[in-house]
């Protein structure tokens, strides 16, 4: 089945299975990897994008779920200001280990800091407890928020 | 904001100019250490016994002559542009090991690190073999140990090299000339020189036998926080893992191998799958089926749409209980091997005033790396080619080979960074299993393997049932302690030819036969029992269970001493300053001793491990319910000589909540032969708003570099458990927590 998707500011057409989660289209189809794949259930947070703004799991959003709506990806996320200074914190602090999850942490604290440019503790938890982090960053990426909404 | 100007700097070592490092290139270093060739007599530290990760076989190959410029020896590469490439001897898995080995060759070398690439090395045992492991591996928390002198050494033999080349086209001594930032500077007459312009003339120059290095004083990257050379691709999307692989014509596939380890195919009915669209093919193998599809949701759809049977094998039968009740009855009946015996512990601990005892259980673990087991392989007339993130290129490349009967030349490895590898990655089943899927198919592959798999089909760190007691004279002083260990041996499912029986495994008494401790009479044993579940190593390896159950009992015998566990340690350490002193260090920054709210207490856990010593105290707090709330995590270290102090920091956090988690959630259990746990729902991590604050202090120090990647992990359980202690009263000797009843338990 055929769909135009809006990906980082482009139209992207794709012939694909409408049941077919958009990680898996962004992935194999369009050919954008910095969106991982690491449960395909929703519990991770590393396949988490934007879809109007708003942070999505996309190993379990289907392809035809996603309509007109406007995707960003961690591709493109660094060409919004907050996207920008969340990458900018996360380098500052060295936030990354393994690197595998943090597209989706990135994307996740995005989201977090356009709609709540000051988030408390309590903000964060909420915000980022999706996200899964093997290397045990938590400590850097709470410290890089903070950072980020002070920039 | 900070500009980050440090741009991409890592990557593969590219096909047509890989080469560089070829087998003659290296051999012109002769005996000095321009690769990790000569290095194999070393003995790095005195941290006992060092792990044997010891690779399948060699696979020695030469990575072809097509360099041009100056190539001394497998590390470094300089062009005619001036442009600086470094190979890192060991894998990128997030511990910061390609800005590390960078910046002990570039300290030497006399360039910046935002001047140099970093490029992951080829298989080729001779250039890269790690000179503790005896094999080109990353593991173990050795990188650093292995490679503080020979990468500082191979950059300063580059760099006079360089200068020698430079005397002599300025035709000036040597001693008048100095290097920095890639150029050459001949003082007195201002003239000056970039290494670029000496590549061709300094490979003429002679290899420098006698190599003088730096003082640390005059050391400029080592020992500073220096950016990481490869996070600036983790955080725009450009890192490319494994995963992450793009070929011509690829197809992805997915995997399901026998739930019930040691099962075999039987039959399988693919018209569903092949009715799939995007599905291309199904493969059998002889304990497993593969859909592939034109993408990774074909792929799985498929498999999902397969009726499967399977032999289920002798192993059918196999639960937790009965695992368990195995090694149970081989503490009881089998025969140990010695791990270590000081004086006669058992006559000592038959006359003492007080006998304390007690049996400790651990659970299996899985790694659950984030990333997925994934392997991409295109097997063609001329050969095969791997692209793969793993921690024993060399390895992966021999068990490929043999599967494909390929000389090991013809099989082309292409290392990937790692997204984790926590011991996962030091074995290559998978790439075995891709082998064998790839030589039935005609075109590119990517073999992902799903979350489910990839914690089904695991290779876990045991389980152990150990038996631990010790005797107390009249003053509450240790005259005894005595520690029998019940386990799967980890090196014996490793090693090639496996363990001979009778033998000891240092991996199974790591952490228990070497506390820190001075006790008058010890005994330390282990009763080999393998289980029928396949295990490896798991980060902290050895001393991750063997800590947990000695830092659990030291507490047990503080309390039947009527002794503060702070204390009571540190009476047991007039021998060991450097223990003594992180243990200071993490008591008065954790305010041990000072009030804490009611339902909540403080542990502390203690080890000297991988040659570098760690104290943690953790603060947590005991509900009504029975659920832990972590507080506040302290951590002191030394580790000797530091290279880069942030990255040192990071692995310690990271390692601490790798084992909060595991220590608080984590068990694999087994119903009918199979693992009962399969995605982050049943095998669940600690989540960011359960991870509290952490600090990390670190002891300035002149000793040997110590390993550090594993070291927080081995920290974590018993600091944990000896707090959930201190809170309630109730001692956990076996892992999970989350499998206790604390409720009502706190003293809130």
């Amino acid at each position: 089945m055929k769909f135009d998707l809006a990906i980082n500011g482009e139209t992207r057409q794709v012939d694909v299975p409408e049941d077919m989660p958009l990680l898996w289209v962004l992935r194999d189809v369009v050919g954008l990897t910095g969106t991982k794949f690491g449960c395909g259930i929703a519990q991770c947070g590393a396949c988490t994008v934007h879809l109007d703004g708003e942070p999505i799991r996309s190993c379990v959003t289907a392809v035809s779920e996603v309509g007109t709506g406007a995707i960003t990806t961690i591709e493109a996320v660094g060409e919004t200001d907050v996207g920008r200074k969340v990458q900018a914190a996360w380098l500052d602090l060295e936030v990354v280990q393994c690197g595998y999850c943090q597209s989706g942490q990135i994307m996740s604290a995005s989201a977090l800091l356009k709609a709540t440019p000051e988030p408390t503790d309590a903000d964060i938890d909420a915000a980022m407890s999706g996200n899964i982090c093997r290397c045990g960053t938590y400590p850097r990426i709470r410290a890089a928020i903070k950072s980020a909404a002070k920039a | 904001m900070t500009k980050h100007t440090i741009a991409p700097t890592y990557g593969l070592v590219d096909e047509k100019t890989s080469a560089a490092i070829s087998r003659r290139q290296a051999l012109k270093g002769g005996g000095l250490m321009l690769a990790f060739l000569a290095v194999g007599r070393r003995k790095a530290h005195a941290a006992g016994e060092e792990p044997s990760l010891r690779a399948i076989g060699d696979g020695s190959m030469d990575t072809g002559d097509a360099f041009e410029g100056f190539a001394p020896g497998g590390f470094i590469r300089i062009a005619r542009d001036g442009s600086v490439q470094i190979i890192a001897p060991n894998v990128e898995m997030g511990q910061g090991i390609y800005t590390a080995e960078a910046m002990l060759i570039a300290e030497e070398l006399e360039v910046g690190l935002d001047q140099v690439t970093v490029l992951a090395a080829p298989p080729n045992e001779e250039l890269y073999k790690q000179p503790l492991l005896k094999s080109q591996t990353t593991g173990g928390s050795t990188s650093i140990r292995g490679a503080f002198d020979p990468l500082r050494q191979a950059g300063a033999a580059a760099r006079l090299m360089l200068i020698g080349a430079a005397a002599e086209r300025l035709g000036v001594p040597a001693a008048e000339l100095t290097a920095e930032r890639g150029v050459v500077t001949h003082a007195a007459s201002g003239r000056t020189l970039g290494y670029g312009d000496l590549v061709e003339a300094a490979g003429k120059q002679p290899v420098p036998q006698d190599v003088p290095l730096k003082k640390k004083a005059d050391w400029k990257l080592i020992g500073t926080p220096a950016k990481r050379v490869e996070t600036a691709s983790k955080v725009d999307g450009t890192a490319v893992f494994g995963i992450d692989i793009k070929l011509d014509g690829m197809k992805v596939a997915t995997v399901m191998a026998s739930p019930t380890r040691g099962g075999t195919l039987k039959s399988v009915d693919d018209k569903a799958a092949r009715a799939v669209p995007g599905v291309v093919d199904v493969v059998r193998l002889k304990n497993a089926v593969v859909v592939v599809g034109d993408h990774y949701w074909a792929a799985n759809q498929g498999l999902q749409a397969l009726t499967v049977e399977w032999d289920t094998g002798e192993n059918a039968g196999i639960t937790t209980d009965k695992l368990f009740a195995d090694l149970k009855q081989a503490a009881d009946a089998g025969t140990p091997i010695l791990g270590r015996r000081e004086g006669d512990a058992p006559l000592a601990l038959a006359g003492a005033a007080k006998r304390v005892e007690a049996v400790y259980e651990l659970p299996f673990l899985a790694h659950a790396t984030m990333e997925p087991i994934n392997t991409t392989i295109h097997v063609t007339d001329d050969g095969c080619d791997i692209w793969v993130g793993t921690q024993v290129p060399t390895a992966a490349q021999a068990v490929a080979a043999k599967r494909l009967g390929l000389p090991l030349e013809k099989v082309r490895l292409h290392n990937q960074l790692l997204g984790g590898g926590f011991g996962r990655r030091l074995v290559a089943d998978s790439i075995e299993q891709a082998a064998e899927i790839g030589k039935q198919l005609s075109y590119p592959v990517k073999i992902i393997w799903s979350r489910e798999e990839d914690i089904r089909q695991d290779l876990y760190r045991p389980a152990y049932h150990d038996r631990i007691s010790a005797g107390l004279d009249e003053n509450g002083r240790p005259v005894a302690f005595l520690d029998r260990i019940t386990g799967g041996s980890v090196l014996g499912a490793y090693l090639p030819g496996g363990l001979p029986e009778g033998t000891i495994d240092s991996d199974a008494i790591e952490g228990a036969a070497d506390t820190p401790y001075a006790f008058p009479s010890v005994l330390v044993d282990w009763v080999r029992k393998d289980p029928p579940i396949p295990v490896t190593w798991w980060r902290g390896v050895g001393p991750t269970h063997n800590v947990f159950v000695v830092e659990s009992f030291m507490d047990e015998m503080a309390e039947a001493a009527g002794a503060d566990p702070v204390d009571f340690r540190m009476s047991l350490l007039k021998e060991n300053p450097r223990a003594a002193a992180v243990l200071r260090v993490a008591a008065e920054h954790a305010g041990w001793g000072s009030e804490l709210p009611p339902g909540t207490g403080r542990g502390v856990s203690l080890h000297g491990a991988f040659g570098s010593f760690v104290a943690a105290v953790v603060e947590a707090a005991v509900g009504e319910d029975g659920t832990v709330a972590l507080k506040r995590v302290v951590a002191a270290v030394d580790c000797g000589q530091v290279v880069n102090p942030d990255t040192v920091k990071a692995q310690v956090e990271g390692g601490l909540v790798f084992g909060l988690s595991a220590a608080l959630f984590n068990s694999i259990t087994f119903a009918d032969g199979a693992a009962e746990q399969a995605n982050f729902d049943t095998y669940r991590q600690l989540r960011i708003d359960e991870t509290p604050p952490m600090e990390v202090h670190l002891i300035d120090s002149d000793e040997a570099p110590g390993g550090i990647g594993e070291t927080g992990t081995v920290s974590a359980a018993p600091a944990l458990t000896n707090a959930i202690f201190a809170a309630t009263g109730k001692r956990l000797r076996k892992l999970p927590v989350s499998d206790a009843d604390l409720a009502g338990a706190s003293a809130g």
